[in-house]
């Protein structure tokens, strides 16, 4: 390793620094040089001993970089192998059998992974509206003074605990929809009548779930889709305003066809958290393994069937079918999330 | 349509409004000094309190900044340092993959790696879990940070003949600070409410334990397992240990905001 490449500054455009420096600092070992050191850099370590420090200073932080990538694939060994059993065994019937018994030894993850899907987009559905109008209005129409208290509140929505959210949904939540959200949908609005909206209103149940999930994936969106929105140039909306376009106008004309990758970037993100939500879930689903067309009927999502039946495992199967389930999670998510950064990653390169 | 996003933006606020509005009112009644210092009592005797699980939340804090903050702080470090090279850009794109990554698939990834092989729960298994879930946050905040700092400051240094290991660590890292300190208790806040990665490696503990080898209990797994208990004592002591939960983690919270504006007010020295 040569000095100066040690010394190459971050930036490419900068100058580079080193051929400043070499005059004032004695190269090693030249000791009439160092007698004649101005006082400022007399007493700082000699070159030769910081050549030797850098160089573990250098390896120290690749290796805490390269920790990042060991981890992820460690992940993915030990979870896809402890899940092989039970994959190979049962191999694509895994994902399409709904039957789950751990007595017979037959498992088949078809309603739980329909579950997640479910729930995550009900919550989609809900979230995504009220985060974008949120957004747009925040970096649109709001004035100054309301901006960071607001973005600060739903900021803070995220980092309320999954399980405090599990905790308001069984003892706030549950008995709403059982007394009043779910007689209105069902007998109110006649929703009944179809099969998305009939049964009994326990309420434990797919409905719930999603609308937890709704609440814990608004703060992403939102925060991505302010982001995003921010970054689209001033030009853009003074050109539409320009052109005699109203403020709405040049919104939905103007702003949003320019931030719409990003924003389904976060619509994404946020679709990411919601597959792999695990404790208001496992709290308010109702854990049962049969997929009904009602939302008023309790299921299982993957996360909340590994934390419900893990630790009561059994059977060496039992144990790697609920590691398959983790495997298959940890996949969809992965390729959610990849699909996100790009998605934003995009954006942010097109917009600077 | 104005409008509409005015109502969006109100709307988007209401749960967070609520949620906190019944935490107080069902929490603040069960929330006594004997929350604080008292053990569990069994089903039947009223009073008693989280002391162990208190405690034993700050120790999993403790470890997973052991785990998460050095490998967070140094990855930041060196996407900053080699930004737009193809290992930095890989590496960001990971910890940002990372981030996403199920809490439970950490969890039983925690099980398969930490408890198994060793044949017990333990708190080291439940900290390491929720500490490599910090990385992700750690090394983004660190690396932002750190870019964020002139560049003028570090050619300032290394003009002066210091070396590149104590530019970085005594110049730009002193520097970003502040920031990296916001970072951190971000990180801290979102794992110390972490629930699912606790369930099979901690396990939780009735009685009061300190031992890193063993079980530990956790403010968030007792809340669990309170709130689905037909008890309703249980009950109320999960409300005010969601109550403590919650107040810990918007205090920090508050505090990363505080120490960003800070640093915002005093950016020009």
């Amino acid at each position: 390793m040569t000095f100066p490449q040690s010394m190459t500054p971050l930036n490419s455009q900068q100058p580079l620094v080193a051929t400043h420096l070499r005059p004032i600092v004695p190269p090693p070992g030249d000791a009439a040089a160092s007698l004649a050191t101005p006082p400022l850099v007399r007493g700082l370590p000699s070159i030769q001993g910081s050549v030797v420090a850098d160089r573990i200073y250098r390896g120290a932080i690749l290796f805490f970089a390269l920790c990042i990538p060991v981890l992820l694939a460690l992940i993915f060994v030990e979870v896809g192998v402890a899940g092989w059993p039970a994959l190979s065994r049962f191999g694509l019937g895994f994902l399409t059998s709904s039957t789950w018994d751990p007595v017979a030894g037959e498992f088949g993850a078809a309603p739980a992974i329909a579950g997640t899907l479910l729930t995550s987009i009900i919550a989609l559905v809900i979230a995504t509206p009220l985060a974008l109008g949120g957004a747009i209005f925040l970096s649109e129409f709001s004035p100054a003074w309301l901006k960071q208290p607001v973005s600060f509140l739903i900021d803070l929505l995220a980092a309320v605990p999954s399980v405090v959210f599990g905790l308001w949904g069984v003892f706030f939540l549950l008995p709403l929809l059982r007394t009043s959200v779910m007689p209105f949908l069902r007998d109110t609005l006649h929703l009944g009548a179809t099969p998305f909206f009939a049964g009994p209103a326990y309420g434990p149940s797919v409905l719930a779930a999603g609308l937890i999930l709704a609440v814990m994936v608004l703060p992403y969106i939102a925060a991505v889709s302010r982001e995003v929105l921010s970054a689209v140039p001033r030009s853009q909306r003074e050109a539409a305003l320009a052109l005699g376009a109203t403020r709405w106008e040049t919104i939905t004309g103007a702003v949003l066809p320019y931030a719409r990758t990003g924003i389904f970037g976060g619509i994404i993100l946020g679709l990411g958290r919601a597959l792999g939500e695990t404790m208001a879930v496992t709290m308010l689903i109702g854990n049962r393994h049969e997929l009904s067309a009602s939302l008023f009927a309790p299921g299982y999502t993957m996360a909340s069937l590994i934390a419900n039946e893990f630790s009561e495992a059994t059977t060496d199967l039992h144990l790697s079918s609920l590691m398959a389930v983790g495997f298959v999670l940890l996949l969809l998510t992965l390729v959610v999330n990849a699909l996100a950064r790009w998605l934003v990653w995009r954006v942010g390169r097109g917009g600077t | 349509m104005v409008t509409l996003t005015c109502v969006a933006a109100a709307l988007a606020v209401v749960p967070l409004v609520v949620i906190l509005a019944y935490l107080m009112k069902q929490g603040a009644g069960s929330l006594s000094l004997d929350f604080f210092t008292r053990m569990p009592r069994p089903v039947g005797e009223p009073g008693g309190g989280m002391s162990n699980a208190i405690v034993g939340t700050l120790i999993l804090i403790g470890i997973a900044s052991a785990v998460g903050l050095p490998v967070g702080i140094g990855a930041g470090l060196y996407l900053a340092e080699h930004r737009g090279t193809r290992l930095a850009n890989g590496v960001r794109f990971l910890a940002d993959v990372l981030n996403g990554l199920p809490s439970i698939v950490m969890g039983i990834f925690a099980w398969q790696f930490l408890v198994r092989p060793f044949g017990h729960f333990s708190a080291l298994a439940g900290g390491a879990a929720i500490g490599a879930m910090m990385i992700p946050l750690v090394t983004r905040t660190t690396e932002e940070m750190v870019l964020t700092v002139p560049q003028s400051l570090r050619e300032a240094a290394l003009a002066l003949g210091y070396p590149r290991w104590r530019t970085s660590l005594q110049i730009v890292l002193r520097t970003a600070l502040g920031g990296i300190v916001t970072g951190v208790l971000v990180a801290v806040a979102r794992v110390a409410g972490e629930t699912a990665p606790l369930l099979f490696t901690v396990l939780g503990n009735e009685f009061w334990s300190t031992s890193l080898t063993q079980p530990i209990a956790a403010l968030p797994l007792q809340i669990f397992t309170y709130a689905n208990s037909p008890y309703e004592e249980w009950h109320s002591l999960a409300w005010a240990g969601a109550l403590v939960l919650i107040l810990m983690v918007l205090i920090i919270s508050l505090i990363a905001r505080v120490v960003t504006r800070a640093r915002h007010a005093g950016g020009h020295d």
